[in-house]
């Protein structure tokens, strides 16, 4: 028969539908509705795991998401998945989950010898044990073997095939667990008018009405759960979100929320995320989000069949599955009660229940039904030992005055120790905490946030006062988004129950050597605790780092209050006084990818084109990464190697002409009647003197002297310029000047526009480029007409078409070379007019590569080898730059001793005697001498230069203009080289500069 | 997540924002001695309380704004444009 432990009727389960799935290798059936773990105790399964450290057997918990026991390795493959909740995770058919941290089986676990050698583990056994020899070498070997012992399950080993969403979203009211107080609140703040998002981490709403017949407003409780619902349903101000997870509490009332799309079937259908994060801004939050139960530790209390009582009703009366056949009930306070009126009604039977209140505590209502029942109450009594292996088998009973114990078969453990409220987003959002007494936990107080509790996370405990204060959270949740109720409107109601007082109980006294588990995720023993206590770990917070207390995936959801309130009986100290450890996001775990969203491989950023990249791509350019730009690193022809390409390439714009994309250039429009006088400040060097149709190089310092950026400015008209930058430092340019203009100098009429995204521009160098150009334009370009660092607008004939473009003549090769930038429509029709204009003259494209050694072979810096944040313009040969006639940033402090001392690293250039300059070579006299030898600068650029037929470099030098002439030594010990270099001016080709001015 | 009030486009989320630095600072006239300089480029306080700041509507509207942000809670305690004063003075 599958499925012995299914009652006939009663929960969300449909049982018109069968679902197939396996739990180690086993197959068995469920139902949709069901919960794995549901589903594996209505085939009787109750041995789920084994523990993290003593590998003790270990079963189901708790029904939500607060196990800290019943974890799976769910899946198989790309799609595996860790330490998932059984309690949490829906059954789909075809589910396979695999049991943890077990070998060879789960029944038969050699790492349970660690049970038996338990007093070798104590709390903290790491820090005593592992301290010899010292050293880390002796550590790493004992981790390795520590953590092949310990954990639970295993990350996927292949790349994530599914996709997760962001998404952001604002409401008047977020209502926080869909439970009796949060459905009390989402109505009431709904018909306020307010806009309400309502979230629950399960499938279904209605959270512990789920399944029960209790009547609300005389309905019973799960047909006014799916009326209330289908009223927010229909109100098109209300988001409802099941399987949803508030995780976190952030800052100014935003709230993280995990949306389990797809995680109820076995893989996301198409175009469907498996997961959505929702950044939510709440103008309140309703926090409904329950509480959670607490044990009491007492000898064997993690035996396989030991239940938190509310989960053992939950799995009656939502899932329609009979936990046990003979249980036995412990508690110390009424709401076991219930549990054992619905187990015994359902058709357990119920052995005992053992209660350590006195017999005039048990006036409750929920007391009563069960005495009424016929169920057997033993007052004053508790459990002290259990019996069993795999599953629990009996328990012995004893008066809590003392006394001998008797033991009572049963295969059923029922506990509840009294109820925390889920009070952990509340502590997230600074929110206070106060103890209360009667409940013997932690209650919201106070929170600076727009937060309000309700229900259960509030210390409500009866349905009637839960339902009241939800109402009443929702009405003054909208009251603060200015929302005021519009018709009188009136609580829910439901039959008022009576309750006797809680009485705190934590732990059962029992033998030293008996294990009295407190956290049953970490395997933190009630021993544990005062152990830590005696070693001086009198701070919650070092109890918890030193015995690992609520460290676990669970972050001790039914363990914390438990170790503090005993830390506190070990110190003789209030519960109060010890405290809580901090609340820290997230609520359950969320996965990488949900974090990540879509920022992950190809989308991690944007990628920026040029609009002659398919150009580039379908010539045979190699590309490459500058920042976000995609750039041609050099254009190998077949059978060449990228090197060989690159080196063509610079050697033809030295003989011939070439071609290279300068559209990633930054490129910012500056109008206004101030300009000249705003570039005086920004740049090191003249502006005012600059005329129209004429451009200039520019230098740009930081506030404290260093150089920052380098480009062009050119002048179109009298109030227009154009401003060119570095490819990397763009949007830092930009932002810097919008600093400027803003917030220093707002008096100046100056205004930027960054228009990088706008031109498309090529550069066009070599000796025969006026001869391709002049076919090319509608000005006159010889050099009377169109000198050295000439400007002018014009027309570029392409084909038939004509292209409104700006040339600039300016060489950053060193030869006659010009700069034509068009709108970026135009860009490939542009360059494509370049390259037919080029043919009869051997033009080639070139790439980055080849760029940059003309630019070595010129002796020009780059933003980042040269200019590295530590150079001033002196230190790379531009001092004489820096106008005496004028303030500009930078200035006041160049005047530094430090940055004018002769000591100094300076620019200068490298030629290799013999070998090749090691890449990111040091600079030394003699590298015979002794370490550490000392370094007199660095290679900061290097390449072979195809011109020059030898293997060159830039580098910063100590005293380096001093040194040209001297014979040094290039050492690089990572390459294992060391080459002798000749120290020499940086430009190595056309000092005199006759080329680009021909 | 910061949820910062932008003069000019209203509360915006911290990812849209560039932080700038203290907003307190004055930069010194251009003649001024280089101890001057010095202490503007240099010496920062680390204020335990409200602070104002600069922050540049990057991905927004490319405004620079002037914030006031308690550095012990996160709150935001008020914004305005660069040539206007935060309510009662500076912070």
């Amino acid at each position: 028969m599958t499925q012995p432990h299914r009652l006939a009727a009663g929960g969300i389960v449909d049982r018109s539908r069968t679902l197939g799935f396996s739990f180690d290798g086993a197959a068995y059936e469920g139902h949709p509705g069901d919960t794995l773990a549901s589903a594996l105790l209505a085939n009787g399964v109750h041995l789920i795991g084994r523990s993290f450290k003593y590998h003790r057997p270990r079963g189901i918990v708790t029904a939500g998401a607060d196990e800290p026991n019943a974890l799976v390795q769910l899946a198989h493959g790309a799609r595996t998945e860790p330490n998932t909740r059984a309690t949490q995770q829906e059954l789909y058919h075809g589910l396979v989950a695999d049991s943890q941290n077990r070998w060879p089986s789960l029944s038969f676990d050699i790492g349970a010898l660690n049970d038996v050698f338990s007093p070798l583990f104590p709390a903290g056994f790491y820090y005593k044990t592992f301290m010899w020899p010292p050293g880390p070498r002796w550590w790493l070997k004992y981790e390795h073997a520590i953590r092949r012992a310990a954990g639970l399950g295993r990350a996927a080993r292949e790349p994530d095939p599914d996709h997760y969403q962001h998404r952001f979203a604002h409401c008047d009211v977020l209502v926080i667990g869909g439970g009796p107080a949060g459905l009390a609140a989402a109505q009431a703040a709904a018909r306020c008018g307010a806009r309400v998002m309502l979230c629950d981490e399960n499938a279904t709403f209605g959270g512990s009405l789920r399944g029960d017949a209790t009547l609300i407003d005389g309905t019973p409780a799960a047909s006014w759960v799916d009326a209330g619902i289908g009223d927010l349903a229909a109100n098109g101000d209300v988001t409802l979100l099941p399987r949803t997870t508030a995780f976190g509490y952030y800052d100014q009332n935003l709230i993280g929320l995990v949306e389990r799309v797809a995680d109820h079937l076995a893989e996301p259908p198409p175009f469907t995320p498996r997961q959505r994060l929702w950044h939510v801004r709440a103008g309140t939050v309703v926090l409904a989000s329950g509480a959670l139960e607490r044990g009491i530790a007492y000898a064997g209390n993690d035996r396989p069949g030991t239940m938190l009582a509310g989960a053992a009703q939950a799995y009656v009366t939502c899932y329609g599955v009979k936990p046990g056949t003979r249980a036995v009930i412990f508690a110390n306070n009424d709401s076991a009660y219930e549990a054992a009126v619905r187990l015994h009604d359902a058709g357990v039977s119920i052995a005992a229940i053992a209660d350590a209140r006195p017999e005039a505590a048990l006036s409750g209502d929920h007391p009563q039904r069960a005495r009424a029942a016929g169920v057997a109450i033993l007052p004053g009594t508790a459990i002290v030992r259990a019996h069993g292996g795999l599953r629990v088998a009996g328990v012995d009973l004893a008066s809590l005055q003392g006394g001998a114990a008797r033991r009572i078969d049963c295969d059923l453990v029922c506990v509840s120790g009294g109820w925390n409220p889920a009070v952990h987003l509340y502590s997230q959002s600074r929110g206070k905490l106060r103890y209360d007494d009667a409940l013997a936990t932690f209650v919201p107080d106070a929170s600076p946030q727009s937060i309000v509790a309700a229900g259960a996370a509030n210390g409500k405990i009866d349905l009637s006062a839960v339902l009241a204060n939800g109402h009443d959270a929702g009405l003054a949740a909208a009251a603060r988004s200015g929302f005021a109720a519009r018709t009188a409107q009136s609580a829910p109601t439901t039959a008022a129950v009576s309750t006797g007082p809680l009485q705190a109980l934590w732990s059962v006294p029992s033998r030293r050597s008996a294990k009295c588990f407190v956290d049953w995720q970490n395997d933190v023993t009630v021993a544990d605790i005062a152990l830590a206590a005696r070693e001086g770990y009198r701070s919650v917070e070092h109890l918890k780092r030193y015995t690992t207390l609520g460290m676990g995936t669970d972050q001790g959801k039914t363990a914390n209050i438990l170790g503090l309130a005993l830390l506190a009986a070990e110190l003789g100290v209030s519960i109060p006084q010890v405290g809580t450890t901090t609340f820290r996001p997230p609520y359950t775990p969320v996965t990488m990818g949900a974090l990540a969203g879509h920022e992950v491989g190809a989308t991690l950023e944007p990628t920026r084109y040029s609009a002659m990249h398919d150009w580039h791509v379908e010539h045979g350019a190699r590309m490459l990464n500058a920042g976000l730009w995609k750039r041609p690193h050099s254009y190998p022809r077949p059978g060449e190697s990228e090197d060989d390409a690159a080196n063509r390439e610079a050697k033809n714009v030295r003989s011939n002409v070439g071609a290279v994309d300068v559209s990633t250039l930054g490129k910012i429009e500056l109008q206004g009647r101030d300009v000249a006088e705003f570039l005086n400040r920004v740049y090191i060097n003249r502006w005012d003197t600059l005329a129209v149709g004429r451009c200039r190089y520019g230098v740009m310092l930081r506030d404290d002297g260093m150089v920052f950026d380098d480009g062009t400015t050119s002048r179109l008209s009298t109030t227009h310029y154009v401003m060119t930058t570095t490819t990397l430092n763009a949007v830092n340019v930009m932002q810097h000047l919008e600093y400027l203009l803003q917030v220093e100098w707002p008096e100046l009429e100056v205004f930027a526009t960054s228009v990088t995204e706008q031109w498309a521009g090529a550069a066009l160098a070599g000796p025969k480029a006026r001869q391709v150009l002049a076919a090319l334009v509608s000005i006159d370009v010889s050099n009377a007409a169109f000198p050295f660092l000439a400007v002018g607008e014009c027309e570029l004939i392409a084909g038939g078409a004509r292209i409104p473009a700006r040339l600039f003549r300016m060489s950053y090769s060193g030869e006659l070379a010009y700069e034509i930038h068009v709108p970026v429509t135009h860009g490939r029709a542009m360059w494509e007019a370049v390259m037919a204009a080029g043919e009869p003259f051997g033009i080639m494209p070139y790439g980055t590569e080849a760029m940059s050694t003309l630019r070595i072979e010129k002796g020009h810096v780059v933003i980042g080898p040269e200019a590295d944040g530590r150079t001033t313009a002196d230190d790379l040969g531009l001092g004489k730059l820096v106008s005496p006639a004028k303030w500009c940033i930078g200035k006041p402090l160049l005047a530094r001793p430090a940055l004018t001392a002769p000591e100094r690293w300076q620019l200068v250039g490298l030629t290799a005697i013999d070998g090749t300059i090691p890449r990111g070579g040091k600079l030394v006299a003699d590298p015979g001498q002794a370490t550490p030898t000392p370094m007199l600068g660095h290679v900061s650029s290097w390449c072979w230069s195809p011109n020059l037929d030898a293997s060159i470099g830039l580098a910063l030098l100590e005293r380096g203009r001093a040194r040209h002439g001297d014979t040094l030594w290039a050492v690089s010990p990572l390459a294992d080289a060391r080459v002798r270099v000749r120290v020499g001016p940086p430009c190595f080709i056309d000092p005199e500069g006759e080329r680009l001015r021909v | 997540m910061l949820l910062i009030p932008c003069p000019w486009c209203g509360p915006r989320n911290q990812i849209e924002f560039t932080y700038g630095g203290d907003a307190t600072l004055k930069r010194p006239p251009a003649d001024a001695p280089v101890e001057a300089w010095f202490e503007f480029v240099y010496l920062r306080d680390n204020p335990c309380g409200p602070h104002d700041e600069l922050w540049l509507h990057s991905a927004g509207c490319r405004r620079w704004v002037k914030v006031r942000r308690d550095t012990r809670t996160h709150d935001i305690l008020a914004s305005a444009r660069p040539d206007q004063a935060l309510p009662g003075g500076e912070t």
